[in-house]
């Protein structure tokens, strides 16, 4: 690898249920601008356009990256579009991130949306294909008995999920951007909130967001010329494996261990609940977190609701998990792998603002999709590597 | 920088395949393999490229993977887009120099519905799609703008022929460093590059193609004295542009993608660089260039130069 890659502008969107003050071109230009403001930047400053999305049918429309080439100031540029599942933030921001590194691009701007209230996901995630029982649940329906089998297999406490409910939405009343303000939440809202699917409750999954989330990358050079300083990124990873076959563990899937373990070893990192100072984790159902605190290695599995339940997670505790709120405060889908990625830099840069962790250095960001088969991980620090 | 080349490509075309997308990949990605004596685990990194509005179904590329055999876990990524640009990124990832070679697919089976009018829905959505303008009225458009404009005839023209959408996929196998220098008949990618231009068609100049010309430039094609070019001009009037746009001499043997043989769209552009490869690897031509396409009336192209192994 020839250059180095720091992050050197984050902007992000407010996130609400519905953006109806903007389109889907309003809505990704408006992070945009400000990633571009916070890297002291100007449009014409930016080579290439990376950008990444969930399924076109969630908006309607095929490719939407030609409609917006305009409005992220590409024209002239090269523009490239990622879609891995919700993963898809996190890929499109490593995409981006090795045209700097391999020395193609300079300055590269990334970008990740998703405009849930000009569609229907729900729809869209559950259509029929031939030959295939169809899943007319959704995402919630699909995970639901994987969580079921995490709690059997760990023995985890029921009260778990809402630990984590609570705690991530108690995160979010400190970051202006995030969806979910919710004054009121405590163990008690979220018990009496609907059952959705079994386990999980009204509350204890996350909302549907529009949003969009961007930031710009940069080589070494110049990384030094702004006054804020830069996110370095040490290591990044991505990894996939099929859907179904035979004997898969769908609780703790190897392809996001393998992910984690490369991802650390390019970071240096040999110990990880010890080395990184706080984790932006993609948990859009409550009990993912301590699904993926065993399959990221901060603990043995079946111990992770064992973090989550002595607090080790919380803003103050060794390990805080999701200071922003996480995805189970703000969901455009697309966005959110990036979101997580971006608020990992913007911790190590110091300017996480009111849900900073204090003296994060090292930071990891990560992001799944499809049925618990893509991961995209990077970690971040604020020392140069 | 350093020197990534095509080791092998294989490609699957038809009007209309009753096979799906898993079986169309599995021939294909099993010949490709094949061809360039590379075993799974040689390959470090694979890129594929499918679009969900040919079948109207979401995550098209989840299943696909069942035709890689994702197992071991691999380091996988994927584009919306032709499979030009997910050659792209495969040649971006193998400049880190961690992994030697790459496998590139692209998949896609436009006889499950009409593509014409689908492709309506990849315009503006509040401002142009709700008029439906399928490809073929925009089409149409620019041929009459080019006319006008004195670039061509009408007699030049002919008339416009509709795209023949076909299904079809394609598979590519990448190699760099000590696994280029093994390779025999490969061709290296000397310079690839790709450029966008504005989305509405009122907002630009209808009578060139200027991101060809600029993603030419920035690939080192221009004016370059190459034995053949591949491009992909799913309309036949667009061979026009895109020969002024590529600016080769007049010795280049040129091929189109379209006109009057199956186009499969988002395969097209992998096919276009792969049938470069080809002609290169047979011994027929020592360099070529390749052209890719995406958008309404030639918005994003994306243009790659290939010379014989030295």
């Amino acid at each position: 690898m020839s250059e180095r890659c720091a992050v050197i502008g984050v902007g992000q969107t407010k996130y609400a249920a519905k953006r109806g003050d903007l389109s889907i071109a309003g809505l990704v230009r408006e992070a945009a601008e400000r990633a571009l403001a916070d890297a002291e930047l100007r449009w014409r400053d930016i080579d290439a356009v990376v950008i990444g999305k969930a399924p076109d049918m969630f908006e309607g429309v095929m490719m939407p990256e030609l409609y917006l080439a305009d409005a992220l100031g590409a024209v002239g540029k090269p523009m490239m579009r990622v879609h891995t599942a919700g993963s898809v933030g996190g890929s499109t921001a490593i995409a981006a991130s090795h045209l700097v590194q391999a020395g193609v691009h300079e300055r590269v701007l990334t970008v990740a949306f998703e405009k849930q209230s000009e569609g229907d996901a729900m729809w869209a995630l559950s259509p029929k294909y031939p030959f295939q029982p169809p899943l007319v649940a959704g995402a919630g329906g699909f995970f639901a008995p994987l969580i079921r089998a995490y709690m059997r297999r760990s023995g985890a406490p029921n009260d778990v999920g809402v630990r984590v409910a609570v705690k991530d939405r108690l995160n979010a009343l400190r970051n202006q951007y995030a969806h979910l303000q919710l004054a009121d939440i405590s163990p008690e809202t979220v018990l009496s909130s609907p059952m959705l699917w079994d386990p999980i409750r009204y509350l204890e999954t996350c909302p549907s967001s529009d949003g969009a989330c961007a930031m710009v990358l940069s080589n070494e050079a110049n990384a030094g010329r702004t006054s804020r300083p830069p996110a370095w990124v040490l290591g990044s990873a991505v990894r996939s494996e099929p859907a179904v076959f035979a004997g898969r563990d769908q609780i703790n899937p190897r392809a996001g261990a393998d992910c984690a373990r490369d991802v650390y070893r390019q970071a240096g990192v040999t110990d990880p609940v010890r080395e990184i100072d706080v984790a932006e984790i993609y948990v859009p159902f409550s009990w993912f977190e301590p699904m993926w605190l065993e399959n990221l290695g901060f603990c043995e599995p079946n111990f992770g609701w064992r973090m989550t339940l002595d607090e080790t997670t919380s803003l103050s505790g060794r390990l805080p998990v999701n200071p922003s709120g996480g995805v189970l405060s703000s969901n455009p889908i697309g966005a959110s792998g990036m979101i997580r990625f971006a608020e990992a830099a913007l911790q190590v840069r110091g300017m996480a603002g009111e849900h900073q962790v204090d003296g994060a250095r090292v930071a990891l960001g990560h992001a799944y999709g499809g049925a618990s088969q893509f991961f995209a991980m990077w970690v971040v620090g604020a020392r140069k590597p | 920088m350093r020197d990534v080349a095509i080791a092998s490509f294989a490609q699957a075309t038809f009007e209309r395949s009753s096979k799906d997308e898993v079986e169309l990949l599995v021939d294909v990605i099993t010949r490709a393999r094949a061809e360039s004596r590379l075993s799974k685990s040689d390959i470090g990194f694979t890129c594929s490229a499918s679009c969900d509005y040919l079948g109207g179904r979401p995550f098209s590329f989840v299943s696909a993977l069942d035709a890689v055999g994702a197992w071991p876990p691999i380091s996988e990524s994927h584009v919306e887009m032709d499979g030009a640009w997910a050659l792209y990124e495969a040649w971006v990832r193998l400049q880190h120099g961690d992994v030697d070679a790459a496998l590139v697919y692209a998949f896609g089976r436009s006889s499950q519905g009409n593509l014409n009018q689908v492709l309506s829905t990849q315009l503006d959505p509040y401002f142009l799609a709700p008029l439906w303008p399928e490809g073929d009225s925009l089409a149409g458009l620019q041929a009459r703008a080019m006319i006008d404009a004195g670039v061509c005839s009408e007699d030049e023209i002919g008339s416009i022929a509709t795209p023949r959408y076909g299904d079809g996929a394609a598979a590519m196998v990448l190699v760099a460093g000590p696994l280029l220098e093994r390779a025999s008949n490969a061709a290296v990618i000397r310079g690839i590059d790709h450029r966008i231009e504005a989305h509405s068609i009122g907002a630009r100049d209808l009578t060139r193609s200027s991101s060809t010309q600029l993603a030419a430039e920035k690939a080192g094609a221009c004016r370059r004295d190459v034995d053949v070019a591949v491009a992909c001009a799913p309309y036949a009037y667009q061979e026009i542009l895109l020969r002024r746009a590529l600016s080769l001499t007049d010795r280049t043997r040129f091929t189109f993608l379209g006109g009057n043989s199956v186009y499969p769209y988002i395969v097209a552009g992998l096919s276009s660089v792969g049938e470069a490869f080809a002609k290169i690897a047979s011994g027929k031509a020592l360099s070529a260039v390749a052209h890719a396409t995406s958008g309404p009336c030639l918005q994003q192209n994306l243009v790659c130069l290939l010379e014989v192994q030295p």
